[in-house]
């Protein structure tokens, strides 16, 4: 895991691609996306394996466990449709009861889930949590499903700017975007992007940036923090 | 119903000075199916037709489509339609003459629906497509005739196994039909009867044997590469001798550098073409056009050409780099001068110094009249299977019991059980799995005794995913941005590897990845860097393990030497003196140091199957010894591992006992199980291909096949994808068993310390088929490379403090 400052919260990255704010007891994730294979079946397409929906709720699960956060907070796209809501495997649903009687668990919508019981953004501390990341920030978001290339492996990734703080696709069936397309590279010229996978690992964005384009460097380097501002 | 040849079909050979040979009656008069084996030239697509055109001279046509013809290769239907013109016209037929392959235009293909002409050519998935409407009950029912060209190279495949499906269908269609199977020559006709549901053999004579030879060279072949442009001058000169040249070479890629460089000593302008398959369909067919009409002096061409064109003036085939087994040589040459009675003329270009020594190798073997094996699975592809109900299912609703039994006609699925059938039908009905999670949403649902697709909108999504060839997408190479010059062309998980920065070798250079802008690499040439990652993409091909061993054997006796060209003999000699030469009975390998990873090269000679379950082996050995694994790479004569520690004594590696320990799992996550998940995903109905167009969103349109394979694994691991999955990766593989004896067999091992990269080894570092490992050596690179770029940009890493939160 990844520990790093955003607009003077501290934050830690955790490899699964969930997001823990210590101050704040909270978990927080993007775009679960429950309900894909259910969705794709519904619609013709074929028939997934049928899983995804208890492999990220496992996921999450352990996290939840493993940070003991008592609060989950969702950032959109947790369904894949409107319609996926109502459609969970039972065990899948089970499991999905039983995480939120445990926490205090909140919402927010998507464009996947734009009419669940969900909240369209919420602003804590001064820093704003939505579905899609909006300027002028300063916000946390997901809906991009960022990734980054290292080493001939693609990861996906969190990706650390100055106003905005975007998170990876926590759901198990989910494609992304990689972090020097234009969509992402707009909102984020400058920053460092948090690796997930087996371990975390941080790198500068863009590639190849030296330390003053770095917004948070010098500070990084003076304190041995890392808070890009 | 035998047939004779009508008067006006006899006066007609009469005219044009030709005699039907012995085999092509023998078609004729053929009551039933009928296989001919004939070498090339040997008339066999007119013994095909011979029936149809006898039928039509004597009005006994009927209405509609009377003849299927399919073949594997686009360019062969067009070819045919061509030379079957001729006949027609000069006798006056009313026949109706008509091709249907991807490349026809949407308007023609609607109307082939409505108003099927007298003869079709297609290609196996066309002919899929067509069997998929719900018409076709319509289309077939009058039909009398199939005629399958080149069955060999189907029945081997899984096209192979689709064509039979689709035959299968066919006889319930049309049940009077009769097929006329075409052949070059195989070891075993028996087996392809087989392949048709049973038929009589019809054998030609064999013709003379072919005049074949290297060619000689006045430049000496490079130490590695595949292109041959070392020898453009000579098969230039070669061409010049020639009245028309097919220049044959093995990827597409190779074929446009090697094209370049003939035009580049061709000082005489003299006219040569250039085909292949990812060339426009306009392009492909002017070629074809030129040479028909004797424009052309040579065509370089790859494997879109490969089989059997009946280009009557071919009088030398050119063999660009060793032909990877010794029938696909034979084939090959016997595209060169069509008359019967004449011998066809090859000659072939080894590309390196290791393919000089498979040319002598394959010449051996062809003197001695050898033909490598025809290896038939037990039972079709099941995943094939699964397309077929499927494809079925969008034409109409179908009886489970009468679909098992018309299936079961089909040769390669005549051993199919009806547990089997039943997993399938499950499969693409439920998606098969144990939770049983899509009452509401199958795909497919039985009423009334009928299974029938759910929802109809879905037949368009099913007939797009038609086909059994899955081959990686290919992004295309171009020198800086907006529209530079085109380079060739990468597979797209090699482009996923590539980070900014990266260099690589292409069409000959080396160049610099910059970026992928709307499905275009952009790269920058760097003349005088080492590429860090070298690529030559194309065809897998496996060299016979016969052939192998006769390599080798021609290594170890330097009396043989003498046969070789000098400059061979010299890096034989520059091999044995840098490290050791391999004889047989030993395990022969090497390690040494290139570009900070340290490299281990096993020379076995065991065939590509064996060399690629070795390789697995070790590198689980390599994993647990700490020795940082991060990829190897199997051919015919060695094994190539790559690893951030050397290998200091291979010993302990080679040891038979204990060898499959933990190997369940080591073998399960492995690149080469995720490589064919993702074919039988796709074939199968799982995946949906990647369509032109669908992707340009730079989201992935589709679902990572490499998850869903983990996630199955982890769920749901008896599932049926997962046992295709399983069965055909070990046929890929050599028995552990075998691995196990050769070892035992091979005590005896010289283990070298060069201090470079050896004369042999350079070949391997250009191998295409690069399996990655995913353990402890790619997690080190990974921290090593975010290292290296936080430094870069003045910053530490903070990274795993054991913060938990908690």
């Amino acid at each position: 895991m990844t520990a790093f400052t955003f607009h003077g919260h501290a934050f830690t990255a955790l490899p699964s691609g969930a997001l823990h704010w210590p101050a704040q007891d909270a978990l927080l994730v993007a775009d679960l996306h429950l309900g894909k294979s259910e969705r794709t079946a519904r619609r013709g397409g074929p028939l997934l394996p049928p899983y995804e929906v208890q492999a990220t709720l496992t996921r999450l699960t352990d996290d939840l466990r493993a940070t003991g956060a008592r609060c989950l907070i969702a950032l959109g796209d947790s369904f894949d449709d409107d319609a996926a809501q109502t459609a969970l495997p039972p065990a899948a649903q089970t499991l999905l009861d039983q995480i939120a009687a445990r926490q205090e668990t909140l919402w927010i919508s998507g464009n996947h889930d734009p009419k669940s019981q969900a909240v369209a953004e919420i602003t804590l501390h001064g820093l704003t949590l939505r579905h899609i990341a909006a300027p002028p920030g300063p916000d946390i978001s997901g809906h991009y499903h960022p990734k980054l290339t290292l080493a001939g492996r693609r990861l996906p990734a969190f990706l650390v700017g100055a106003q905005h703080l975007i998170l990876p696709a926590y759901g198990a069936y989910t494609g992304g975007l990689d972090a020097g397309h234009p969509a992402l590279a707009t909102l984020i010229p400058d920053g460092c992007a948090i690796l997930t996978g087996k371990r975390t690992r941080m790198v500068p964005l863009p590639r190849g940036s030296s330390l003053h384009k770095y917004p948070g460097g010098r500070a990084r380097q003076r304190s041995g923090g890392n808070a890009p501002q | 119903m035998t047939q004779t040849l009508p008067t006006v079909l006899t006066d007609w050979f009469h005219a044009q000075g030709w005699q039907p040979h012995r085999h092509q009656l023998e078609m004729l008069r053929a009551p039933g199916h009928a296989l001919l084996i004939a070498p090339t030239g040997g008339g066999k697509t007119l013994a095909g037709f011979l029936p149809t055109l006898a039928d039509a001279c004597t009005g006994t046509m009927g209405d509609g489509m009377h003849t299927l013809y399919v073949s594997p290769l686009k360019a062969l239907t067009h070819d045919i339609a061509r030379n079957l013109s001729r006949p027609v016209a000069e006798l006056g037929l009313k026949l109706r003459i008509e091709d249907r392959t991807g490349d026809t235009a949407a308007a023609r293909r609607a109307r082939q629906r409505v108003d099927p002409p007298h003869v079709l050519l297609t290609t196996p998935e066309s002919l899929a497509l067509m069997l998929s409407y719900p018409e076709a009950p319509r289309i077939f029912a009058g039909l009398k005739r199939v005629v399958i060209d080149e069955i060999h190279a189907l029945a081997e495949s899984k096209r192979g196994d689709q064509l039979a499906l689709g035959l299968s269908r066919l006889m319930t269609l049309a049940p009077g039909l009769r097929m006329a199977g075409l052949s070059a020559t195989v070891e075993n006709p028996a087996a392809l009867a087989q392949f048709m549901g049973g038929a009589e053999v019809v054998l030609a004579d064999p013709g003379p044997p072919p005049d074949i030879a290297m060619l000689p060279t006045t430049a000496t072949p490079p130490w590695s590469g595949a292109g041959g442009a070392y020898a453009a001058r000579d098969v230039l000169a070669a061409i010049r001798d020639a009245r028309l040249t097919l220049v044959f070479i093995n990827t597409r890629a190779q074929a446009e550098v090697f094209f370049q460089a003939l035009w580049a000593v061709n000082d005489e302008n003299l006219p040569i073409g250039l085909h292949h398959g990812s060339l426009s369909r306009d392009a492909r067919h002017k070629v074809e056009a030129a040479m028909a009409q004797g424009a052309l002096r040579a065509v370089v061409a790859t494997g879109s050409l490969d089989l059997g064109l009946d280009w009557g003036d071919v009088d030398l085939v050119i063999q660009i780099g060793a032909p990877k087994n010794i029938k696909r040589l034979v084939q090959r040459i016997g595209r060169a001068n069509h008359r019967f009675d004449a011998p066809s003329r090859a000659r072939i270009v080894p590309a390196n110094r290791f393919e000089v020594l498979e040319c002598v190798a394959a010449l051996q073997a062809v003197q001695a009249g050898e033909l490598d094996g025809d290896g038939l699975p037990p039972v079709g592809g099941l995943d094939v299977l699964c397309q077929h109900i499927l494809t079925l299912a969008c034409a109409g609703p179908f009886k489970a019991e009468t679909l098992f039994h018309e299936i079961r006609r089909a040769g390669p699925y005549a051993g199919l059980s009806r547990a089997q059938f039943d997993d399938c039908l499950d499969f693409v009905a439920t998606g098969g799995y144990a939770l049983r999670a899509y009452d509401r949403w199958q795909r497919l649902m039985e009423r009334g005794g009928q299974w029938q697709l759910r929802d109809p909108r879905a037949a368009r999504d099913i007939r797009m995913n038609i086909g059994t060839i899955v081959a990686p997408e290919l992004l295309s190479v171009r020198r800086g941005p907006r529209g530079g010059a085109p380079l060739g062309e990468i597979e797209e998980s090699f482009a996923a590897s590539l980070s900014p920065g990266d260099t690589f070798l292409i069409g000959g250079q080396t160049v610099r990845y910059d970026r992928l802008r709307d499905m275009v690499v952009e790269v920058t040439p760097q003349p005088t860097r080492e590429p860090k990652i070298a690529v030559f993409n194309g065809l897998k091909m496996a060299t016979s393990t016969e052939l192998s061993a006769r390599v080798l054997d021609l290594i170890g006796d330097r009396a043989a030497w003498d046969t070789l060209p000098a400059h061979t003999a010299e890096w034989l000699a520059l091999q044995a003196e840098v490290a050791t030469l391999p004889t047989p009975g030993t395990m022969t390998c090497e390690t040494f140091l290139r570009g900070g990873r340290w490299y281990f090269a096993l020379y076995s000679f065991a065939g590509r199957n064996a060399n690629q379950t070795l390789g697995l082996l070790l590198t689980h050995r390599m994993e647990q010894a700490g020795l940082a694994p991060l990829g190897f790479v199997a051919t015919d004569y060695a094994l190539l591992i790559w690893s951030l520690e050397p290998v200091r004594d291979p010993a302990p590696l080679l040891d038979p006992d204990g060898l499959r320990d933990g190997m369940e799992t080591w073998l399960a996550e492995n690149a080469v199980m995720k490589r064919t998940f993702r074919a039988v995903a796709t074939i199968s109905g799982l995946l949906q291909r990647n369509l032109p167009g669908q992707r340009k969103s730079g989201k992935q349109a589709t679902f990572s096949s490499d998850i869903l394979y983990d996630t199955l694994r982890k769920f749901d691991p008896d599932h049926l994808l997962l046992r295709i999955t399983r069965q055909e990766s070990l046929r890929g593989l050599a028995d552990f068993g075998r691995i196990e004896e050769m070892l035992r067999a091979r005590p005896h091992i010289v283990h070298s310390l060069p201090p470079h990269v050896t004369p042999f080894a350079a070949p391997l570092m250009l191998e295409a088929g690069r399996i990655p490992i995913r353990g402890a050596g790619s997690e080190r690179l990974l921290d090593e490379e975010a290292a290296r770029m936080m430094a870069e940009a003045g910053l530490q890493m903070d990274d795993d403090r054991a913060k938990t939160g908690a």
